[in-house]
């Protein structure tokens, strides 16, 4: 069991309070993920430390802060992606509904059948536009006839709105499609499996300023049947598309003289934007740092 | 005239001189690009000259030879009998049979080394599979004479102790082992992370991910890997020489069991040192028709190998 006490020594080296979690309770909503005193390390290099918060259902959950905060790193945790990097080691608690799936008997293939994600740059196949789109129900084994096959690339990328655009022209390759289309792609190839969480690592960081009104559009559209956790740089995206923010800082680790990234304070969005409880919070989003 | 780095000089006046090259510096430039030039011209034009020289010579031994004595019964330059057929069908034998043999322990080599193998092992292991494709083939022609032609072919398959096609062809499918592995993997490792992560984040196990995404986003690289180790295999010489079971002359065979002389072996065998060329009229220039047809088919392979690339290549 990846089960860790809170921290007792008093090695931590960073000095501050945690005014991390939520002011009020949300006795209502149903936490996807409980995240509970989080480290990440590389190597011997710690990029996390001590990252508590919880992400509710049907909502999105921002993470935003300065380059090298650990907010990607924190990300790829919920998918454990972080395991296809050498070295890559996390301590804490990280459940998704209620399972830690940091267990020794979890398979993280079947985490990432559940929980998909999104990439910074957009990632097609070089393969077609149909395949792309089949190729996550194929490898699960879900589709089980040919009809059905079609019948999920056809719902998949209407979900995505991208269907019209590409109905007549399935056959051709991915690549052929703009930058945005290929991240709508992306987005539609994800939710093609059917996962309960959409994980999106800047999406729009790669994208011209319509195509990220789309992706957006969609976000809204699509969060009524997941749950999306997204990393942004753009803090007028997280405060336009998110339901709760989590702001991340990096921060000089005395232990090791490394910077490390710290989750500085998590709560509504329109709180951490209008009414932060941290200084470096309020700092970070009126501009005056980052 | 005091001139500073900006070209505006002492008077503050600044013209076209203030731009216009050093012209050392530019002949420089030009002696630069020509020599260069010449290099490559160098190379295209030595190619020419081997080309030349072999149809020259080729082209006397077809206008001439009596074609009956080309589909015969073996190859027997000495006596006039210049039965091809004999040479090729040995020569894709032995081929076949080290295609059969680099092929999936290359390619496996080449997954292992580039999906699974810790960055560790990884680091190990590829130079020594580098070094392993340095040794010389004459070692390993002395292997598959001493050893795998009568512990291996003899014992397994009954095969004659002193040498045959199927000796011949495992040596050579050992020597070029190293070859498909290490082209393999580097056309693997070119893959984007990214499509890996993509794969991954589907939910896809990992052997999923190497048979779906990483081998045919590098087909045209695995493509190459197989045409030079078939090129390489088609042009040894020394191993099918010492280990395919026949020293001058052979009788037209396809059983690899059987020793006989490939394209390669044959010219070898004839050409060791211009006095033994001799025999009936023609012996001398038969060489060099062996020699073009070897030439054709590495040329063919190569280009149907570009055509079937430009099918199947998925690219990235």
């Amino acid at each position: 069991m990846v089960q860790t006490e809170p921290e007792s020594s008093p090695t931590v080296g960073l000095d501050i309070d945690r005014k991390v979690g939520l002011t009020s309770p949300e006795a209502t909503l149903n936490a996807v993920f409980e995240v509970e005193n989080l480290d990440v390390y590389y190597g011997s290099f710690r990029a996390v430390q001590g990252a508590t918060f919880t992400v509710y259902e049907h909502e999105i959950t921002a993470m935003i802060g300065p380059s090298g905060c650990g907010k990607t790193t924190v990300l790829r945790c919920f998918n454990r992606m972080n395991d296809l990097i050498p070295g890559a080691r996390v301590e804490g608690r990280v459940d998704f509904r209620n399972v830690p799936i940091y267990d020794p008997r979890i398979d993280p293939v079947e985490v990432r059948r559940r929980i998909g994600m999104v990439f910074q740059k957009p990632n097609p196949f070089p393969k077609s536009i149909y395949d792309n789109i089949a190729f996550g129900p194929r490898v699960t084994g879900m589709a089980k006839k040919r009809g059905d096959l079609e019948e999920i690339v056809e719902r998949s990328l209407r979900r995505a709105a991208l269907w019209d655009e590409v109905k007549d022209r399935l056959k051709d390759s991915a690549l052929g499609l703009s930058g945005g289309q290929q991240q709508r792609l992306c987005i539609a190839r994800a939710i093609a499996v059917d996962p309960d969480v959409l994980l999106m690592d800047e999406p729009c960081s790669a994208l011209d300023p319509i195509a990220t009104t789309r992706i957006e559009d969609l976000m809204q559209e699509i969060k009524d049947d997941y749950t999306i956790v997204i990393v942004t740089h753009n803090m007028q995206q997280a405060a336009r598309i998110s339901n709760r923010t989590a702001f991340f800082t990096a921060q000089l680790d005395s232990t090791t003289d490394r910077r490390c990234g710290l989750l500085v304070e998590y709560d509504r969005t329109e709180t951490i934007f209008s009414n932060p409880s941290d200084e470096r919070t309020e700092n970070y989003v009126t501009g005056r740092f980052g | 005239m005091a001139v500073s780095n900006t070209g505006v000089d002492a008077a503050g006046d600044f013209s076209v001189e203030s731009l216009t090259a050093n012209p050392r510096q530019a002949r420089k430039e030009r002696l630069i690009r020509d020599s260069l030039g010449a290099t490559a011209l160098v190379s295209v034009l030595i190619s020419a000259l081997i080309i030349w020289s072999l149809f020259s010579e080729a082209w006397t031994f077809i206008v001439e030879v009596d074609w009956g004595s080309v589909w015969d019964i073996g190859w027997f330059p000495r006596r006039g009998i210049y039965d091809i057929k004999t040479l090729i069908v040995a020569s894709l034998i032995v081929t076949g049979i080290a295609m059969m043999v680099a092929g999936p322990l290359g390619l496996g080599a080449a997954i292992y080394l580039s999906e699974y193998a810790r960055p560790g092992v990884r680091k190990t292991l590829k130079p020594i599979l580098e070094i392993l494709a340095g040794i010389p083939s004459v070692v390993l022609g002395f292997f598959a004479l001493q050893w795998i032609a009568p512990n291996l072919v003899a014992s397994l398959f009954g095969g004659p102790a002193a040498g045959s096609l199927l000796a011949a062809g495992i040596g050579v499918g050992v020597l070029v082992v190293p070859l498909v592995a290490s082209i393999s993997e580097d056309a693997m490792k070119a893959v984007p992370m990214a499509l890996r992560e993509a794969s991954s984040g589907l939910g896809a196990r990992k052997v999923m991910t190497t048979m779906r995404v990483v081998l045919p986003a590098a087909v045209s690289g695995l493509m190459a890997a197989f045409i030079v180790a078939i090129s390489r295999a088609l042009g040894e010489t020394m191993i099918v020489f010492m280990a395919g079971g026949a020293a001058q002359t052979a009788v037209y065979t396809h059983s690899a069991r059987e020793g006989s002389l490939t394209m390669t072996a044959g010219i070898t065998s004839l050409a060791r040192g211009t006095d033994n060329v001799v025999g009936e009229g023609l012996t001398f220039q038969s060489l060099f028709f062996v020699g073009l047809v070897l030439f054709v088919l590495t040329f063919a392979l190569n280009l149907v190998a570009d055509r079937f690339v430009y099918k199947v290549r998925e690219q990235y």
